[in-house]
Parts: structure tokens; C-alpha cells; sequence
């Protein structure tokens, strides 16, 4: 079984790391800045004593005022997750640096979040619609999409 | 060495000509499709007369249907089942699965279908030979079923392709499938195969018309 990492461990590193990246530090997620997220992933999967070199999955949701994408990261050496949490409050053209460089299995994912929730993933290789078709109006996962 | 680049495709040129045909099915599937049993109503009012020779086609028909490949979701499992020893499809004269619509004469829509996949459904469809069939199975081929208030679901197979016989289930057990292929056979029957003389176009009288 894969046990989660108790967030405040990693802050402390993050913080010494990257100072004033971390938004806010829950039980079991970590949230940091949009334009931080690129450097952090990257530290937190090539750094040697967390080396968290698995991407389970890439998410998003739509709380109104901001939308929230969700990264979570295992580390199958060490055999420990965390989650990662980036947010953006724009709701024309949101958009997160894409992480599908560091991990290849983001690359469709992002896509998914970009084709139903409508965020941009900025340095993305493929950044189009992935389910939906070319010429869908709106984004439907969005709360206030209607058709 | 002069290279004609009408040969490499551009994949957003691609994504929107299909964008462009999912939109065009779309729009014409708000057009009612009229009913294929019409004709079952009017031959009933006038009694039915089938000659031997109708008679014979139909048998032929009837009871060597060959299903085109089209399964796009859950309800192809209760097909496979159907078609398996247990509930044994070949009685029927169906057990050859045809791969390629120009020799299948039967479509068994088993599962949701979704606008992206439409296009190709109708293409299937179209490409068949005459005569031919559809069975509508499950609740999601016949209306959407739960899906239909989906944002990129078919509310029912009959949008885009005409459809004789409705199975309803979720997912139909394999003998709802097998009386619903019988009452497409019973309606195969009664079906006039062979054109009148009289109504045939006459190479004789060519010009008098």
C-alpha cells in the first residue's frame, strides 16, 4: 500500500527550496503558486530522497470563483504519494504551465482538463480538444456551462 | 524533386473537417426520419398477398441475415452472448459477423451512441447494400437511455438511421435479442419482394413518357 506523505514534510523543504511558492499546506495536498508549479514538480521528481517519478493523474474543479487543477505524484521508490494543487482565478483563458515534458502521462490528461473545463496548459506539445469534437461550443464540466 | 503536399494532412485540418460532418449529422438529424414500417400498416389494411415466388426471397432473406460489425458499447456483450453456444445465434441463420457493411444486411446498434461516432454509424449504414436492416438495442440505442440528457449522446439510433425493430432493455438479456429478431423476421416476411411488371420501368416505351 502507498502511504501518503504527511504534506507538512514536504513544505518544510519546499519552503527552504522555493520561499513563498507554497500558498497553503493541508493535511494531504500542497498548494502552490501557477507559476511556481513547473520548478516544484520538477524538484520534487528528481530530488534523491523523494524522487516522486510517478504522475497517478491530473484533475481539475470548478469551485466558481477560481478553478483548481490537481496533480498527484507517487514516488514508486520510496513508495509515497502527495498531491499537488495549483489554482487560477481568471475564468476567460485560465492557464497552468503543462507538465507534460517531466511526465509523458500528463500529456492526454491535460488534454482531457483543457477539452471539458476549458484550461490551457501553456508549453503543452498537442494543446486541442481530446473527446469533443473541433468546433464544440463551451466547455461542458464548467458549473456554468449550458448548453 | 517537386513533392505535392496535397498528400500530408494536417491534423487540425483533419479535426475540423470532422468537427464540420459531426455539426452536419447533427443538423440533419432534427429532420424526422420517416417510419420504415409505414408500409406494414397499409399492407395490413389491404390484406396482405404474397406470391410463392415473395415468398421464397423472404424465406432467403429472412433466415440468412448477416449483422454488420457496429457495437459501440455495453449491450455488445449480451450480443456476444447471443451469439455464443449458450443462447446460439446460428439458428436464426446469423452466425456470420461481417465485417465489411457491403456484404451485411442487418445492423444491431447494441449501445450508447455519441456524436463523434455518429458520422461513422451512418457510414456504416449507408454503405450497406439494400435491403437492409436495423434492430434498436437497449435503452440507450432506442432513446439515450440515461445518458440522453448528455451533452454529446444520440438520443436514439433513429436520429440518424431508420429503425424497424426496438429491443428495449438495459442491456437486453440475450432472448429479448432473439424475439426481437424474430419479429424482424415475421416483418421480413410479409415484405414484397418481387416488384410488379406493370410498375417496373418499361425499356420499350422509352421516350412515350
Amino acid at each position: 500500500m502507498i502511504a501518503a506523505l504527511p504534506a507538512k514534510d514536504i513544505v518544510s523543504k519546499l519552503n527552504a527550496k522555493f520561499p513563498g511558492a507554497v500558498e497553503e499546506a493541508g493535511a494531504d495536498a500542497v498548494l502552490v503558486k501557477a507559476d511556481s508549479l513547473l520548478a516544484v514538480a520538477e524538484y520534487l521528481k528528481t530530488t534523491d530522497n523523494l524522487k516522486f517519478d510517478y504522475l497517478n493523474y491530473v484533475t481539475s474543479i470548478d469551485y466558481y470563483s477560481y478553478f483548481e487543477v490537481i496533480y498527484m505524484l507517487t514516488s514508486l521508490t520510496h513508495n509515497r504519494s502527495v498531491v499537488l494543487k495549483v489554482r487560477c482565478y481568471t475564468r476567460d483563458n485560465p492557464t497552468v504551465p503543462s507538465l507534460a515534458g517531466l511526465y509523458e502521462g500528463a500529456n492526454f490528461q491535460e488534454r482531457e482538463v483543457y477539452d471539458l473545463m476549458g484550461i490551457t496548459f501553456e508549453g503543452h506539445p498537442n494543446m486541442k480538444r481530446i473527446f469533443l469534437w473541433e468546433g464544440f461550443d463551451g466547455y461542458p464540466l464548467r458549473k456554468d456551462w449550458n448548453r | 524533386m517537386e513533392v505535392n503536399k496535397d498528400y500530408f494532412y494536417d491534423s487540425l485540418k483533419l479535426d475540423r473537417q470532422e468537427g464540420k460532418l459531426i455539426e452536419k449529422t447533427k443538423a440533419a438529424s432534427r429532420k424526422t426520419i420517416p417510419d420504415p414500417d409505414a408500409w406494414l400498416d397499409e399492407d395490413i389494411k389491404r390484406n396482405i398477398v404474397v406470391t410463392s415466388l415473395d415468398w421464397v426471397v423472404n424465406w432467403a432473406r429472412r433466415s440468412s441475415m448477416w449483422p454488420a460489425v457496429c457495437y459501440p458499447a455495453c449491450c455488445g456483450m449480451e450480443f456476444m452472448a447471443y451469439l455464443a453456444p449458450r443462447f446460439d445465434g446460428s439458428r436464426f441463420g446469423m452466425e456470420i459477423m461481417r465485417a465489411s457493411p457491403r456484404q451485411a444486411d442487418l445492423i444491431i446498434t447494441a449501445g450508447t451512441l455519441t456524436w463523434k461516432m455518429a458520422p461513422a454509424v451512418k457510414r456504416i449504414y449507408d454503405q450497406m447494400a439494400e435491403p437492409k436492416w436495423v434492430i434498436a438495442m437497449g435503452a440507450c440505442g432506442i432513446s439515450g437511455g440515461i445518458f440522453r440528457s448528455g451533452y454529446n449522446v444520440v438520443p436514439g439510433y433513429n436520429k440518424i438511421i431508420p429503425v424497424d425493430v426496438y429491443v428495449p432493455g438495459c442491456p437486453p438479456r440475450p432472448e429479448a435479442l432473439i424475439y426481437g429478431i424474430q419479429q424482424l423476421q415475421k416483418k421480413i416476411a410479409k415484405a414484397k419482394a418481387i416488384p410488379n411488371l406493370s410498375e417496373l420501368p418499361n425499356p420499350l416505351k422509352r421516350g412515350k413518357e
